[in-house]
């Protein structure tokens, strides 16, 4: 719970040294409540206050990191329930099971499969980024191997085995940067948290809800903080509850035991039905969901669908509003007209390189706003388009002076014509999909 | 140590629809479908009821001169042009619980079909099935308010549920539901505000919340979904708050949305890193019908047998069966 002014007055020295920049120590609290100021600017704060202001500022859900360098992958530290609310800050670590019971090849040609799980989306590079090697052998040699194996990948590694010796030399010896440990149970908890203490890696409590409290309370006691929870349900409907619970405990009542992120499973075999489980796992706050399939058709939509749910939806994505190249352009190239809203952009773009009819792409500067949105909000206009056409540069680089405009906006054609003059303004295809065909058969006759 | 639950209770709850009318109800058919009716967030079900599971609805349309997915076409084949041949598959082979007929057939540039073709579609479509039948209009102000109202009264007694009513252009649709005893769905372009005011607007016409269907307007997963996920989250969280003006069951047009992506068309032989097209397209639509699932859609309009499949199964396993 966020303590006020007051609270934190109580606990500051009272001496009104202004030493902070603060006039008195309850301006200076005032500040601290506001998070407009840092417990660090008074010199003369007693470790006691310390403790007790950082308890109390640290965000309700923890924020866990698994790996080091660029790849690590930062999980929780979510503060809204809903979205629209605020936006959901870290994306879904998605992970794809390793058993360690395969062999040599089999566990090779498993792995270049989840590495080949990277797709490019509006721009970005997007995949699975981890593995969860899974001790099913029992042994603790097949699963450093395993776990050497899939360290190797450059994929972030699940070590998943209840045995802590086997777990032990697996985090110590696979060269796995700061692999999570999975897991720590109310059986194993003090040799687990062992591993972790010493290893320093990130660790699962698993348990049904009721223990979980204590787990998490006992691998606290042990000097562990980096926890991801397992409440063990593996019905869809149940892990929504479970998960839905935990994030509002964690929320609205600042309950620290449970206040971390959250591990889920999907329980089928058929990978469509494992990745529409994995689109409600992950829409009700799942921070890592582990998946049996490596269908590429399985993964795309759900990589896709993560980038969605977690965009910031009070930011517009955006380009920037230029002239743009896609393929080797010549002045024979036609010259196609669009908004700077990321999705159309990117549609477009889409579509003209399908059509591999190398073109220029002139972006307007809309705000972040579609076609047809930035037509009946007058910021695709034939006057923005026309300044946008002249500033990009574009009249110098061509021979033929033909715009292709989207065909949503036909009606825009006349005004075009007036405002540029020397051009000849043709009306494309209403939707992206019909770009290519436009391209390759009516742009030649034009 | 016991866990507090935190159980948020609905200070109202969503209207219940019931589309279609038996014999008895003097319509023909031989089923209906009701909608509606939560009193919490979807499959929350510890902290309210859901009493009646979302619908699948299968989408056909009225021999519309338009191409359809190399996917959809394996499928449906010849029956893309026979209406009632395409509704009856729905309905006997792939278990639709009613049937969409979108008169996009009707549109200027997908045929121009007259009143009077669209009207025999309906009739055709209506002997063809016995499940309740939603009709929706080409989207065109003037041709939606030359067609619905003809078929409006050529499916007079039978409830149907008919679209789409907008912010400037409801009061023909409203009229024609009102005479005809049908529900009216409202449109509005992915925006809070206007969805309620259609509903406001609708409802001043005379048609009471049992009537009233919203369409927030959805993209698919990849095509600004998130935008229609969080409206449509928003919507649902108002209701269950008392604001009994956006307490009406939604519908969404999933089917439409998902089969224009790149991805859910494109082949393998295009995009080698994305797998087979069949399954990719099958679950692009299925996706993006689970994802509006949890944010509140109670009508699910869809195209591919094998998706509304997959959804079925997804809707089983939230509600815990």
């Amino acid at each position: 719970m966020a303590l006020s002014g007051l609270d934190i007055y109580k606990l500051l020295p009272k001496t009104n040294c202004k030493e902070c920049g603060k006039p008195t120590c309850l301006a200076f609290a005032m500040a601290l409540a506001q998070k407009k100021a840092e417990l660090s600017q008074c010199p003369h704060v007693s470790d006691q206050a310390k403790e007790a202001l950082g308890a109390a500022s640290a965000p309700p859900i923890r924020l866990v990191t698994i790996g080091e360098g660029e790849n690590k992958l930062e999980i929780g530290n979510e503060t809204v329930l809903f979205r629209h609310e605020a936006t959901f800050f870290h994306p879904t670590g998605l992970a794809v099971t390793l058993s360690d019971s395969l062999d040599g090849t089999a566990l090779a040609r498993r792995i270049e499969a989840v590495k080949a799980l990277r797709f490019d989306r509006v721009g970005r590079s997007v995949r699975v980024e981890m593995l969860f090697v899974r001790n099913d052998s029992g042994d603790a040699g097949k699963f450093l191997a395993a776990a050497k194996a899939a360290a190797g990948s450059g994929l972030l590694v699940i070590l998943a085995s209840e045995d802590p010796a086997a777990m032990e030399k697996a985090a110590r010896e696979s060269g796995a940067k700061k692999p999570l440990l999975y897991a720590a149970t109310p059986a194993n908890a003090n040799g687990m948290a062992a591993v972790a203490k010493a290893t320093g890696c990130p660790v699962v409590a698993k348990a049904p809800p009721d223990k979980l409290v204590d787990l998490t309370a006992a691998l606290n006691a042990a000097g562990i903080k980096d926890i991801v929870l397992d409440p063990e349900f593996r019905r869809l409907d149940e892990c929504l509850w479970a998960q839905t619970q935990i994030r509002r405990l964690a929320l609205r009542r600042t309950f620290r035991p449970l206040g971390y992120p959250v591990i889920a499973f999907t329980s089928s075999t058929d990978p469509a039905r494992a990745a529409l489980q994995a689109a409600v796992l992950m829409a009700k706050y799942a921070a890592i969901v582990v998946l049996e399939a490596v269908e590429p058709w399985a993964c795309l939509p759900l990589i896709t669908w993560r980038l969605n749910v977690y965009t910031d939806p009070q930011k517009p994505i955006q380009v920037e509003p230029k002239l743009y190249e896609v393929g080797a352009v010549s002045p024979d190239s036609p010259v196609l007209v669009t908004t700077n809203f990321s999705l159309t952009y990117f549609t477009v773009e889409g579509e003209v390189e399908a059509s591999r009819v190398p073109s220029y792409i002139v972006v307007v500067n809309t705000d972040g706003t579609s076609v047809l949105t930035a037509w009946a909000a007058e910021k695709f206009t034939a006057d923005s388009i026309a300044k946008a056409v002249r500033e990009s540069g574009v009249e110098s680089r061509v021979r033929k002076k033909r715009l292709v405009i989207p065909g949503g906006v036909a009606v825009l054609s006349g005004k075009l014509e007036e405002a540029l003059p020397g051009w000849k303004i043709c009306v494309g295809p209403r939707e992206a999909v019909g770009i290519p065909s436009y391209l390759k058969n009516v742009w030649p006759s034009l | 140590m016991a866990i507090e639950v935190l159980t948020d209770k609905a200070a109202g709850a969503i209207a219940t629809v019931t589309i279609g009318a038996t014999k008895a109800e003097g319509g023909t058919r031989e089923s209906v479908v009701t909608v509606g009716g939560e009193t919490c967030l979807p499959f929350h079900l510890k902290e309210g009821v859901m009493p009646h599971p979302p619908v699948i609805a299968m989408e056909i349309c009225d021999r519309a001169k338009t191409d359809w997915p190399p996917e959809i076409e394996r499928v449906f084949g010849a029956r893309l042009k026979d209406p009632p041949a395409w509704a009856e598959a729905c309905e006997k082979q792939y278990g639709a619980q009613a049937i969409c007929l979108r008169l996009l057939g009707a549109h200027s540039d997908y045929g121009n079909n007259s009143a009077d073709d669209c009207v025999s579609t309906v009739r055709e479509v209506l002997s063809a099935t016995t499940v309740p039948l939603i009709i929706v209009g080409p989207g065109q102000k003037d041709k939606d308010n030359e067609i619905m109202p003809a078929c409006s009264q050529a499916a007079k007694g039978e409830k149907c549920l008919l679209g789409s009513a907008t912010q400037d252009n409801y009061k023909t649709l409203a009229a024609s539901c009102l005479a005809d005893g049908h529900s009216i769905i409202g449109e509005s372009p992915i925006d809070i505000n206007i969805a309620k005011q259609v509903n406001i607007l609708i409802s001043e016409m005379g048609l009471p919340p049992g009537r009233i269907v919203m369409d927030p307007t959805v993209g698919a997963v990849g095509y600004g979904i998130e935008y229609a996920y969080s409206i449509m989250e928003r919507g649902r969280l108002a209701a269950l708050g008392g604001d009994k003006m956006m307490a009406m069951p939604v519908i969404c047009f999933v089917g439409k949305e998902a089969w224009r992506a790149k991805e859910a068309k494109v082949d393998q032989s295009e995009a080698p890193a994305w797998g087979p097209a069949m399954e990719r397209g099958i679950l692009w639509e299925a996706m993006t019908a689970t994802v509006l699932l949890i944010a509140g859609a109670d009508i699910l309009v869809m195209r591919h047998p094998d998706a509304v499949e997959k959804v079925r199964g997804v809707i089983g396993e939230l509600l815990g069966k």
